[in-house]
């Protein structure tokens, strides 16, 4: 028996910088092994994809135990200098140049990139609705805004990846 | 190891099934491989991609990234996709005679 997967669902649901690049990497990841892939954003996850937000994701230094300096392996950063103003932004800045070194592009380049692999791209209704926004608030890569039971409609046979 | 043969060649493969060494390669084992992924017809578009990676490879010693290949080939992502419909990283990999991509963009 074949056990390959054929069909995957990615729900990005968290608005930071590490809350959305897994969900896109594992998506263009998959659609490079010829894996079907569609990729559904909801509630803060909604930052990714909408126009005005996504060139401006940061990594989230505060509550973040994991926080180290300058690197993975480095010292922790205490999690009260996470709360100093400009430490996001920091941050960011460092992470997004050593995912530029690996070629992995900016969060507007890589939706692009990915859409044109031939994933489709959601937003979903109820957090749209709670968020007052429209398809106009959207980059133009988001295929249309819908429903949760439309969005395991489409998900038929694909196994369902939360991030 | 695994052999078969291709354009009337017997030919390494390493455990991904592509080819064990770059030098058995070459324009008729590649249209051959291609037949077996589904390709029947290997244009000069897919050859624009083809000649890249292995010219990527033999610089760099590992297969361009999707982004880089975008952007160097002259071949954008939908014609790519279109061009290698089932995986153009790991298809056109294979079909260049090269290791099975090590990257993950």
């Amino acid at each position: 028996m074949d056990e390959s997967i054929k069909k995957i669902s990615i729900v990005v649901s968290k608005g930071s910088l590490d809350g959305i690049y897994p969900g896109l990497i594992m998506a263009n990841g998959a659609r490079m092994e010829g894996i079907e892939v569609t990729l559904f954003f909801t509630f803060f996850g909604l930052h990714g994809v909408i126009d005005k937000k996504m060139d401006k994701i940061k990594v989230a230094t505060v509550g973040n135990p994991a926080m180290c300096v300058p690197s993975a392996i480095g010292p922790g950063l205490p999690t009260w200098m996470g709360a100093i103003p400009g430490m996001s932004w920091f941050a960011t800045g460092m992470m997004k140049k050593e995912m530029e070194k690996l070629d992995i592009p900016p969060v507007r380049e890589f939706i692009t990139m990915i859409h044109d692999t031939g994933c489709e791209i959601y937003a979903c209704k109820a957090t749209v609705e709670m968020f007052h926004l429209t398809k106009k608030d959207f980059c133009p890569e988001v295929d249309d805004i819908i429903s949760v039971g439309q969005f395991y409609e489409k998900s038929a046979g694909a196994q369902i990846i939360f991030t | 190891m695994a052999v078969k043969e291709y354009a009337g060649k017997i030919i390494e493969l390493d455990a991904d099934g592509n080819l064990a060494n770059l030098n058995e390669w070459n324009k008729d084992v590649a249209k051959a491989v291609a037949v077996e992924e589904g390709i029947e017809d290997l244009t000069e578009r897919h050859w624009a991609v083809i000649n890249y990676m292995r010219k990527e490879f033999s610089e760099k010693g590992d297969a361009p990234s999707i982004r880089k290949m975008t952007k160097e080939s002259g071949v954008d992502t939908k014609e790519l996709y279109a061009l290698f419909p089932k995986g153009p990283a790991k298809k056109a990999a294979r079909i260049a005679g090269l290791p099975k991509p090590k990257g993950c963009i």
